[in-house]
């Protein structure tokens, strides 16, 4: 099997609203795979019709070599899942709930490695309920690992966190890529994105609209590069000469020049030669984020 | 079958955490046994109770009522509740099987049952003189099907109401109706007839039945598969119809 998931032109709906309109796309094995796109974009209807969650309307779909909707219970039983808008009940242990989850598979699995692996180790007889945010998202993602699945989905797990708890939540998925799992990311976050996916798609209004790596992405979509420094009283009318500069705006000291390819270099270069050192020369890095919304849609939220 | 007993242990725990839930369990029953043992007494009156002494004909009443509020108060709020937090979901993903689900419930709401009424026979045989039942087997028989009747029927109700506010309403609303109309309150004899008519619909009225057959060997017509009915297509019904999220 060469691809952990296959699906070809999914289509879903809810009634008669379209909840996925035309999605394809492969994920490979050991790999970090993100869907990006804003709320109501598609992105959870696509991996729960994917887990055997929702009947699926049109097109085809295979998660590791099965069936989703005719092999659901069989499929659900190898892979893991972290769902948005789910819950424990609120005085069940954190103990009792990898117990629980653990029991599932061929009760093999070591929950309290996990406990442990997941710094859970102290809220051990700590009720749900009383976990904080960060807390709730990690003990669900071990649940998700309970049974060493094969694919876990993890979908909207940093949302609600505070940004230390969301970097703690990072490096805990690129572990899991490295115990080669393959990870499919839901989420909204551009940076969360850029940072961890292997590779992506971004959907928008239940369609796939770019596809790819984040650089390749960023390189593709990301409309080049962008210089910014300040200096006061010159006239640099000269820059717009240089090469690979195609635009420089100019207000009130703050210059923003922007082009492609070795722009930096060039700027430098002759802001030197006319004399000039200032301090807070800098390139700008296009970001997942500018490219998102530059996309059509892309400022839906 | 492991894991069945693995949900039943966890939901009951998930239940004794709950110290409100579990006075309500316990006390409710006391609560209509003192307030109606004071009122009435244990005194026989040839023209109410089926000829039998107040008490007598309310103890085995009680224990149907028991059965009924665990099934319909308890039981579909907590379904329904666990499907809009989305714990079941996270089960279903976790594929833990709705049979599971359902018998951890049942089974859990069989217990409580179970303790409550045994809580309600301790205080109401010394207090109010009332004579022990006819014939043991029979009682236990009849306490064990109208619990799990009641279970079924409390299962479907929250499969098929759409929040715990709606499952509490109607459960509380058809609890109510059945202890009035359906022989665990006012004396059968007492009621219209259309009341009357109402209550022998009900599935308390052959509930009552059921259990003043063991205990005081009286008549119990078709009660023993009326209430079988009851289970059997609830317990259809709840199947069909039950829904993850």
């Amino acid at each position: 099997m060469r691809h952990v998931i296959e699906i070809d032109r999914l289509h879903k709906r809810y009634g008669g609203v379209v909840a996925v309109d035309d999605v394809s796309f492969r994920v490979e094995a050991g790999e970090i795979f993100g869907i990006l796109g804003p709320n109501g974009a598609g992105k959870t209807t696509t991996v729960e019709c994917l887990q055997g969650l929702r009947r699926i309307d049109g097109g085809e779909a295979t998660v590791l070599g099965l069936d989703p909707v005719q092999q659901s219970a069989q499929l659900r039983r190898r892979i893991g899942s972290q769902l948005q808008e789910s819950a424990l009940p609120e005085r069940i242990k954190v103990w009792e709930a990898l117990d629980l989850f653990a029991s599932l598979g061929d009760g093999r699995a070591d929950w309290e490695q996990l406990l442990t692996e997941w710094g859970l180790g102290e809220k051990r007889n700590a009720k749900f309920g009383a976990l904080s945010g960060g807390q709730q998202q990690r003990l669900f993602v071990a649940l998700a690992l309970v049974n060493r699945p094969q694919l876990v989905f993890l979908d909207e797990m940093t949302t609600g966190l505070d940004p230390g708890a969301r970097r703690v939540a990072w490096d805990l998925i690129r572990r899991i890529r490295e115990q080669g799992t393959t990870v499919v990311l839901v989420t909204h976050f551009m940076d969360e994105a850029e940072t961890l996916c292997d590779r992506l798609v971004v959907v928008d209004h239940g369609r796939v609209i770019a596809s790819g790596t984040p650089q390749g992405l960023i390189a593709e979509h990301g409309g080049g590069v962008r210089v910014r420094f300040t200096a006061h009283g010159e006239d640099l009318d000269w820059l717009a000469g240089l090469p690979h500069v195609h635009e420089v705006h100019a207000d009130r000291g703050r210059y923003e020049v922007s082009g492609e390819g070795p722009v930096l270099a060039h700027v430098a270069a002759a802001l030197l030669r006319h004399g000039l050192e200032p301090a807070d020369l800098r390139l700008d890095r296009v970001t997942l984020e500018d490219v998102f919304l530059g996309m059509a849609g892309g400022g839906a939220e | 079958m492991k894991l069945l007993s693995k949900m039943s242990w966890l939901e009951l725990k998930l239940f004794l955490r709950e110290p409100l839930t579990v006075l309500f369990a316990l006390a409710l029953p006391l609560l209509i046994l003192f307030v109606m043992g004071g009122v009435f007494g244990n005194k026989v009156d040839v023209e109410f109770y089926r000829g039998v002494g107040a008490m007598d004909y309310y103890v085995p009443a009680y224990l149907a009522l028991v059965t009924a509020s665990v099934g319909l108060i308890s039981l579909p709020t907590h379904i329904a509740g666990n499907r809009e937090l989305g714990v079941l979901k996270r089960f279903h993903a976790s594929s833990i099987p709705a049979w599971a689900v359902v018998g951890a419930s049942v089974a859990v709401t069989f217990v409580i049952a179970t303790v409550s009424g045994v809580v309600l026979m301790a205080a109401a045989i010394p207090v109010y003189d009332v004579a022990g039942p006819d014939a043991v087997l029979v009682v236990v028989a009849g306490f064990a099907l109208n619990a799990l009747a009641f279970a079924s029927l409390g299962v479907f109700l929250g499969a098929v109401l759409p929040s715990p506010r709606a499952a509490q309403a109607v459960g509380v609303m058809a609890w109510f109706v059945m202890l009035m109309l359906g022989g665990a309150g006012p004396p059968p004899e007492v009621l219209t007839g259309a009341m009357k008519t109402v209550g022998e619909a009900t599935p308390m009225r052959h509930a009552v039945r059921v259990m003043q057959d063991g205990w005081l060997s009286l008549d119990s017509g078709l009660s023993w598969l009326g209430v079988t009915l009851v289970l059997v297509v609830s317990a259809v019904l709840a199947l069909r119809f039950f829904r993850w999220e």
